[in-house]
């Protein structure tokens, strides 16, 4: 209890430092907060008229929110690969701390621009005919699943970070796998839209089920022209439990991972 | 431990990197209160040696020891009486020094305040208390190389780990470097310091470990390793004209043949005594009308030393 206490107090030192460099550096202003607006009301607009207007965006809204939660998990990579290249985690490494405060710490602070990075996207969001038509504790629960899911995807781009090592290729490494990953989904399409493979894909993929839970609690409407938000398969029917299963299974899987990579990273020369 | 026993101590530690051996057997140990000047020319395997002693990497084989504390199987004791300052230094470009400081104290488990009241004594002492609250980003080269120095020392450790503290470092904040690495042995700790400046091993070092290709190839302290490289010598120089004149005189005095450098019209010999062997040459000089430009009594450098013991790292192809 007293090492986990301990472990958490120098995770929370960490992340308050990496917050004090996000507040202080205008690149990661534009990333938790220009960007995130610059998404909603970009796609919300050029797709929007074409698309079905008000319907549409209510439609996108939800789904750009965790596009964006999943590329903001770059900014784990970019923030881990740059520490390691300048050698202040080996700095760190050599001081009497918990071997996972660093990555606690960076992942608590990530998930701390993440949460400024909803906040602007919702408020943005209501601003161009987005609104909640849940309950208040469904809409609660929403937030929650995406914040959990922000964690999951940061814990992701740890190990990347971790691998890749240097900030340049880190940028890179860190979104390319994002863009498929996100588009290949309900995001900004009716998946019955998809031909048959994608289709596939997109259903089971993690993304969508996020996307489609938020939408279910917060009680926004299927694409314009269509009823439901997808087909009977599994995935789609239980959204909510398979977005949460997944979020647990990334974290269960890529949080050791990490750690071990961590071990392994600062130890080459 | 007991008070006889070293701070730091190595023993047959070596390491491989996908077959490139870094380090072969090494044996080194460090007196409390006293400096180990660690020299090598690049990839000679120094930061291998810093970075097992400091427990960032695990050796092979052999064991290392700080303050009787084993670096592999008690690395948490081991990181708390050892104050590290990098190659580069490792501090946050966009916190303030103050905050730098405050971090590390922190993660050393001090309380909020005990940590601001050491980083405020540290910042005076480095003289950085008025740019303590300003983004290091700010700060100049030698700035940032203090404060990384200070974040060494916030936890008053006991063995201190310089690597390469004065690269590229102005000589004004060298030469404050080199008074708090004096100021810090005589507190008791005992301080490894690897540089590729001969002149800093030899101001501060009580003793200097030179490490080839993964391997010590010569120790001891400064005046036994330039002892080793040979003897004095006695440099004369003259115009061209003037230099049989001048040889055939330095052959009467020193020990052995003069050697004459015709291109850099300079003549030298080894001395075994030195006054009587330069008031010899000087009455000579006088006797048969030499005119001199230059005479000096030279004695070996650590350079030479260096040169000499590193030679075959140059010469044997690539080894960075």
């Amino acid at each position: 209890m007293k090492t986990l206490a301990k472990a958490v107090n120098e995770g929370y030192v960490i992340a308050w430092r990496n917050l004090l460099g996000v507040r202080r550096s205008m690149d990661w202003l534009f990333a938790a907060v220009v960007q995130p607006i610059m998404f909603v009301l970009l796609f919300g607009f050029i797709f929007g008229g074409a698309l079905g207007g008000g319907q549409y965006r209510e439609f996108l809204v939800p789904g750009i929110i965790v596009q964006a939660l999943a590329f903001n998990s770059a900014f784990t990579v970019v923030g881990l690969s740059t520490d390691l290249g300048k050698g202040v985690i080996d700095r760190l490494r050599t001081l009497p701390i918990s071997r996972v405060a660093v990555m606690v710490g960076r992942t608590l602070s990530d998930l701390a621009v993440t949460v400024v990075a909803l906040t602007v996207m919702s408020i943005c969001g209501l601003l161009i005919g987005w609104q909640i038509r849940g309950s208040f504790l469904d809409a609660i629960l929403a937030y929650l699943l995406l914040l959990m899911f922000a964690f999951a995807m940061c814990w992701i781009g740890a190990l990347i970070g971790l691998v890749v090592r240097s900030p340049e290729v880190a940028q890179s490494a860190g979104l390319i796998w994002l863009t498929p990953l996100t588009f290949i989904s309900s995001g900004f399409v009716p998946l019955d839209s998809l031909p048959g493979p994608l289709q596939f894909v997109a259903e089971w993929n993690p993304i969508t089920a996020v996307m489609n839970a938020i939408r279910s609690l917060w009680g926004n409407p299927p694409a314009p022209g269509t009823t439901t938000l997808g087909s009977e398969s599994w995935p789609v029917a239980h959204a909510l439990e398979y977005s949460l299963l997944s979020s647990i299974v990334i974290i269960a899987v890529f949080v050791p991972l990490s750690i071990r990579m961590y071990r392994r990273a600062t130890a080459r020369q | 431990m007991t008070a006889a026993e070293p701070a730091v101590d190595m023993a047959g530690v070596a390491k491989s990197f996908s077959g490139h051996r870094a380090l072969e057997h090494v044996d080194l140990s460090i007196p409390t209160g006293t400096v180990l000047g660690l020299l090598g020319p690049n990839g000679a395997g120094k930061t291998t040696l810093v970075r097992i002693l400091t427990t960032l990497l695990q050796p092979d084989a052999g064991h290392a020891s700080v303050l009787g504390h084993d670096v592999v199987t008690e690395s948490a004791q081991v990181r708390q009486h050892i104050g590290v300052s990098g190659q580069y230094a490792a501090v946050d470009v966009n916190l303030t020094g103050f905050e730098n400081l405050w971090m590390v104290g922190r993660l050393y488990g001090l309380g909020r305040s005990g940590a601001a009241a050491r980083a405020r004594e540290l910042l005076d002492q480095f003289r950085l208390s008025d740019v303590a609250e300003r983004a290091v980003k700010t700060y100049s080269g030698g700035m940032t190389r203090r404060l990384d120095l200070a974040g060494a020392l916030v936890a008053r450790p006991r063995v201190v780990v310089l690597d390469e503290p004065t690269t590229g470092l102005d000589p004004r904040s060298r030469m404050d470097t080199w008074s708090l690495v004096r100021d810090l042995v005589s507190d008791g700790a005992a301080v490894l310091l690897t540089t590729q400046y001969l002149e800093e091993a030899d101001q501060l070092a009580d003793s200097i470990v030179v490490l080839n290709q993964g391997r010590v190839v010569e120790r001891g302290t400064s005046d036994e390793l330039k002892s080793r490289a040979g003897q004095e010598c006695l440099e004369v120089s003259a115009d061209i004209e003037h230099l049989d004149d001048l040889k055939d005189a330095m052959t009467l005095i020193g020990d052995g043949r003069p050697v004459v450098e015709t291109h850099l019209c300079r003549a030298r010999v080894s001395v075994r005594d030195r006054r009587a062997d330069v008031s010899a040459l000087l009455k000579l000089l006088e006797e048969r009308d030499i005119p001199v430009l230059d005479l000096s009594l030279r004695r070996p450098t650590l350079d030479d030393v260096f040169l000499e013991l590193t030679e075959s790292a140059q010469t044997e192809g690539p080894s960075a």
